[in-house]
């Protein structure tokens, strides 16, 4: 049965995330090996006798499992992409088995950096192993196995989200029936490392980085992370919205010829850095940018998507948007023309949002629009 | 819309079971789902209107929005069987770049187009206003179309650019226009391809 769009959308209501322990070793793609490790998930609506509704939501950089609902008790504990996932909503909860995952390395529950190492009783710290998109999707396939998924009706994700949801068409392209890839890129640009590499310095260079073993000092680099945070923010927002956030108003209505908070874009920066170091963890940073900065499935094929491609056997819709140019609709396209070159089914959107980067966890009308029909005809 | 289903109709003879199709200006989808259903194409259409994309999605029909004047970049030579250009050419700036891109990323193009000199068009020339009609449902004020021009003109265009007229299909209605096409007939169905090729 589809979904009865004009009902209006409901949250899926308070949820508790749940944790899988998994004792088989896991191969990384970086040679080494995590002998053992957690899974934090939160799922939503039910898994249908046929086991073929459910749907993979893959986070981004400073994403987590928590996408949809809220926690008992707690104040604007809304999931990350609350506004797609629920009843009525286009991620639709009374159809879908949506099923969200603390990627390995995260700092929201499952095992990462802050974890203990078994081998020294100690947290894991920089010893933590470089973990990539490819280790991430082997994870969450042994995370689906444990739910008795063998075949996603869908994987969604935004950014270095719709890096796992494209990955995992590849990886197991048996097991995905269609991949919403939105907001990403094939294998990020020299100029997209580049921020990466300035906020991994601005942590690694903080004096209470202490090499990556902060935790035993007792301390946190909050100040590198808090800057490395403030570079992202830059490069989530168009030109045009922080011009029109934030403009050149200043603080005392004219210039007082300081370094204190002057300017408005000084203030928002530095509070969303100040917030994000309050609970990220460095090491996550750390080890999450270098993810998207490996990512490159065509790196064995010679750079050849579209031979990259060629195993993939899921549908796909790619959508952009217009202001995005930290993940811009170029990139888009280039996996777009990958695909329909290797002969998927793929559909792309290009929405016009002013919001930069950061449109992608927005309810853009023509936004969600477009992911509502498609999602729609997915057959279950 | 008859006029419609003749149009589709022979588009679907000039396609083999199978083929790879690319709809330009596809609209809601409608005409890939037709060959869709009838020749099993792998289709994909290309549209930049936001609405038509979000129809195109809820018909499960392939569409890749771009802005087709910026032309098919992208688009790897030869990768279709046929391109498709339904009653959209009109509306096209870049009309030689869109035909030269088509037979680029194509075998052969199919392209339909009103003709402006049909003779009910002429009559209201003559009247002293420009023709509304079927094909011509707008007014000069709000016509998305850009490129008026006739069976005659497209003919010399197609000798002019080097590009082979395999087949011409002329109609008036749903009526085969046989004798004095470019007097008689209201819409024009051409299959081209490229010279030598």
């Amino acid at each position: 049965m589809h979904a009865q769009t004009q009902c209006a959308a409901e949250s899926v209501g308070v949820v508790e995330p749940q944790r899988a322990h998994f004792d088989a070793p896991l191969a990384l793609k970086s040679g080494g090996t995590l002998p053992a490790y957690d899974l934090v998930y939160e799922t939503y609506g039910t898994l249908n006798a046929a086991r073929n509704n459910a749907v993979l939501v893959c986070h981004a950089l400073s994403g987590s499992h928590h996408v949809a609902g809220t926690y008992a008790g707690k104040k604007n504990s809304e999931g990350w992409w609350d506004n797609l996932v629920g009843p009525g909503k286009p991620l639709d909860t009374r159809k879908f088995f949506v099923i969200g995952v603390n990627n390995l390395g995260g700092c929201y529950g499952s095992t990462g950096p802050n974890s203990i190492n078994p081998a020294t009783g100690k947290p894991w710290g920089a010893d933590f192993p470089f973990v990539t998109v490819e280790d991430w999707v082997d994870a969450q396939a042994r995370l689906a196995d444990r739910l008795g998924i063998q075949r996603f009706a869908a994987v969604v994700g935004g950014s270095l989200g719709g890096m796992q949801a494209l990955s995992w068409t590849l990886q197991y392209p048996d097991r995905v029936a269609h991949a919403l890839v939105i907001a990403s890129a094939p294998k990020l640009t020299a100029q997209n490392i580049a921020f990466n590499e300035v906020a991994r310095q601005a942590i690694l260079k903080d004096p209470e980085f202490h090499g990556g073993h902060y935790y035993e000092h007792g301390v946190v680099p909050t100040r590198g992370l808090a800057l490395a945070r403030m570079v992202g923010h830059i490069t989530y927002l168009s030109d045009d919205s922080m011009d029109q956030k934030f403009g050149r108003s200043l603080r005392h209505d004219k210039p007082v010829f300081s370094y204190d908070v002057e300017f408005e874009i000084e203030s928002y920066l530095r509070y969303q850095g100040d917030k994000f170091a309050g609970y990220f963890d460095a090491n996550t940073y750390l080890l999450t940018t270098k993810a998207l900065d490996y990512y490159d499935p065509a790196f064995d094929y010679d750079g050849d998507l579209v031979a990259a491609l060629g195993r993939a056997k899921a549908d796909y819709l790619v959508v952009s948007f217009t202001t995005d140019w930290r993940f811009a609709p170029s990139r888009s396209r280039e996996i777009v023309y990958a695909l329909m070159h290797s002969d998927r089914r793929v559909s792309y959107a290009e929405i016009d949002c002013p919001a930069g980067h950061d449109s992608f966890l927005l309810d853009d009308a023509q936004y969600h629009a477009v992911l509502r029909a498609y999602i729609d005809n997915i057959e279950v | 819309m008859s006029y419609q289903r003749y149009d589709y109709d022979v588009i679907a003879n000039w396609i083999e079971p199978g083929e790879r199709v690319l709809d330009l200006g596809c609209g809601d989808g409608s005409l890939l789902r037709h060959l869709t259903n009838v020749r099993q194409v792998r289709g994909y259409g290309v549209e930049n209107d936001p609405e038509r994309i979000v129809a195109c999605a809820r018909n499960g029909i392939n569409v890749i929005q771009i802005d087709m004047e910026q032309g098919l970049a992208g688009f790897d030579d030869g990768f279709f069987d046929h391109v498709i250009m339904s009653l959209s050419l009109q509306a096209m700036r870049n009309t030689q770049g869109i035909l030269a891109e088509m037979l680029r990323v194509g075998r052969e193009a199919v392209v339909s187009f009103p003709n402006f000199a049909y003779w009910r068009h002429r009559q209201a020339i003559l009247n002293g206003r420009m023709p509304v009609s079927k094909n011509l449902p707008y007014q000069w004020y709000d016509t998305p179309n850009v490129r008026f021009f006739t069976i005659a003109d497209f003919d010399a265009l197609c000798e002019q650019e080097g590009i082979v007229i395999h087949e011409r299909l002329a109609f008036d209605e749903d009526k085969v226009i046989v004798d004095e096409p470019n007097f008689l007939a209201s819409v024009a169905l051409y299959r081209l391809g490229r010279a030598g090729g």
